[in-house]
């Protein structure tokens, strides 16, 4: 088993890529108990944007070093101009309608953002290969890896750790915390509901746009490419229990290995074994790994 | 009166569909074979919807159904309209028997999630599988029908006959179930499930059997869209395939069964325009339209005409 090595590092750096999506996913979901199918587009903006950005710096002869600073900030720029334009223009009518209602008002935004991208940016696909490219490789177990990965992977942890730090150590955490727990008793108890709701659609929104704009030096940025990622980060977290952080990094952990195991070993399986592990983790868990229990409601 | 203006509904919609089969140009027949079968697929979620769930993964039984209709000519060699319609609904309905001992444990998102999931891993296995042609499926043509040999360029003609009568008696039937003893239980299930369990009544035997109908629907009208595409492919199972058909729920409501028809009818001709003028921003106009129905018309475009009526 000499490729254990690498099929447990591929397995970490999609995992890392997964949790990015999947953290912006559950904290939406925790919070407004909305289930955002427009994540994806919010993906797709990122790695567009990215691509663009970044283009542009590295077009414009500046040090390439700093196009990696352009990935990060076309993820803010994403992130805060989408996350209030759909909160507060979008979603913020529907509040107390039922949850699949919902989702679908999440999809008919993801289905106009699709557009959206293809009228800002064309058909044609965007490549943006030299942050990729740039750091060189390094080798592991006999095969050459980039050492992009590992910026990957750490963005991911960092990522992660913010994210449990300021929700349990900062007041606006706490906050937060305490709307997940009982949204009307919040309100009464002088909690702005309107804000922790706005501010966590923009982190969340921000979070999509990073995993895409993190993605966007490894892939052809064409569209479409948000479609294929919704599902994907839908099975990480509901595994892992929707609204649980914990649950969404052992979740993108799960896939993630599953997903490298299948490619090394038996590529034909790879969908198959991503979907078959959620519904197998359902089976067992209907809420997931992480999911609180609920009190029934006569 | 409610009765006659149903049966009326229906018959014309029989009609209408006999008619363009035998009189209307091809495009039009397949347009029409098309909005039934996605009609019948929407007629099943509407069943599901009484109930309290939303499916998204619907795509799963339609999948199924259009792939048991071809694989029937393909390995079978039984190139028959009749037969396959008849095997795409077994199928979809045998699956959806299996599965519904599972899924009708699952309420709310669960229950979407664990449907998609399901229609995401048939979605992988047929994307991988080069017996069925991987990404790009295969052809199926029937050869006859119920028997009869069918003369070339009637193949279309005669599914669209056949589907019509098979689906609009399955609205028919469907209509009497939701007013029946069932329909009710149904709509208490979707209103307090608790209460109903505590009547004595099983919630779960409810939520299976309305799942397996749905099931059986989907793949009927798998099967026949298959048999009017003449040809069948895994985007039949992805999950943007069972979004459509939620689409087309919300968009005609829950209202009665001639709304999927009525739904699924718009949603094709709209298409067929946008995709021939505006083909840039046809997935814009599908969202802004769905966004304006649920702001505006809660319980979809059926309820258009229930509001005129209850008007003085």
């Amino acid at each position: 088993m000499t490729s254990l090595l690498p099929v447990l590092f591929d397995g970490v750096v999609y995992a890392s890529w997964l949790f990015l999506m999947a953290s912006g996913l559950t904290l939406i979901y925790g919070v407004m108990r909305i289930l955002n199918i427009a994540h994806g587009s919010l993906y797709a903006l990122g790695a567009y944007a990215a691509a663009s950005l970044a283009g542009a710096w590295l077009a414009g002869g500046y040090a390439p070093v700093g196009s990696y600073a352009m990935l990060f900030l076309a993820a803010l720029l994403v992130g805060a101009v989408m996350g209030p334009l759909l909160e507060r223009g979008l979603l913020k009518w529907m509040y107390g309608r039922d949850e699949v209602v919902l989702l679908l008002v999440t999809y008919a935004a993801f289905l106009i953002l699709e557009d959206v991208i293809k009228l800002i940016w064309g058909v044609d696909s965007l490549t943006l290969s030299d942050p990729y490219a740039l750091p060189g490789n390094f080798d592991l177990g006999g095969l050459p890896y980039p050492y992009y990965n590992l910026l990957l992977i750490a963005v991911a942890v960092v990522t992660g750790l913010a994210l449990t730090w300021s929700l349990h150590r900062t007041r606006q955490g706490k906050l937060l915390l305490a709307v997940i727990h009982d949204r009307e008793i919040s309100a009464a108890m002088g909690i702005d509901v309107a804000r922790v709701y706005l501010v966590t659609f923009t982190i969340g929104a921000m979070l999509a746009a990073l995993g895409g704009a993190l993605t966007a030096p490894t892939i052809a940025v064409s569209p479409g490419i948000g479609v294929e990622v919704i599902v994907l980060s839908f099975a990480v977290v509901v595994i892992g229990g929707l609204g649980s952080l914990g649950g969404a990094a052992l979740g993108a952990l799960l896939v993630g290995i599953v997903r490298s195991a299948t490619v090394w070993y038996w590529p034909e399986a790879e969908l198959f074994t991503i979907y078959g592990v959620m519904a197998l983790v359902l089976i067992v868990r209907p809420k997931g790994l992480f999911a609180a229990p609920e009190a029934r409601k006569i | 009166m409610r009765r006659g203006l149903l049966a009326g509904g229906v018959a014309g919609l029989v009609a209408g569909a006999l008619l363009t089969a035998w009189t209307a140009p091809q495009w039009l027949v397949f347009l029409a074979t098309l909005a039934l079968a996605k009609g019948v697929v929407v007629l099943g979620l509407l069943l599901l919807m009484r109930t309290g769930l939303v499916s998204f993964g619907q795509g799963l039984y339609f999948g199924l159904g259009a792939y048991a209709a071809a694989l029937l000519g393909h390995w079978g060699g039984l190139e028959d309209a009749a037969l396959m319609l008849l095997a795409g609904t077994a199928a979809a309905g045998a699956t959806a028997a299996l599965l519904g001992l599972l899924l009708a444990r699952y309420r709310d998102i669960f229950f979407a999630m664990l449907s998609l999931a399901f229609s995401m891993i048939l979605y992988g296995l047929l994307v991988k599988s080069s017996a069925l042609g991987s990404t790009d499926g295969f052809n199926l043509h029937a050869k006859t029908f119920a028997g009869v040999a069918l003369a070339a360029g009637a193949e279309r003609r005669v599914a669209l006959a056949a589907g019509a009568v098979a689906v609009l008696s399955a609205a028919l039937l469907l209509h009497r179930l939701l007013a029946s003893h069932w329909g009710r239980m149904s709509a208490a299930v979707r209103d307090n499930e608790l209460r109903v369990d505590y009547l004595g009544a099983s919630v779960t035997q409810v939520v299976y059997v309305n799942y397996v109908i749905a099931g059986a629907l989907a793949g009927l009208g798998g099967a026949l869209a298959a048999l009017a595409v003449g040809h069948v492919d895994p985007d039949t199972t992805y999950w943007t395939t069972s979004g459509e058909f939620v689409f087309i729920a919300v968009l005609g409501g829950t209202g009665s069964v001639v709304a999927p028809f009525l739904s699924a009818g718009v949603f094709e001709a709209l298409r067929t325009l946008a995709s021939q003028y505006a083909p840039n921003v046809w997935q814009m106009s599908l969202g802004l339209a769905m966004l304006a129905i649920i702001m505006f018309l809660p319980t979809g475009l059926w309820s258009l005409g229930q509001w005129r009526r209850s008007a003085p």
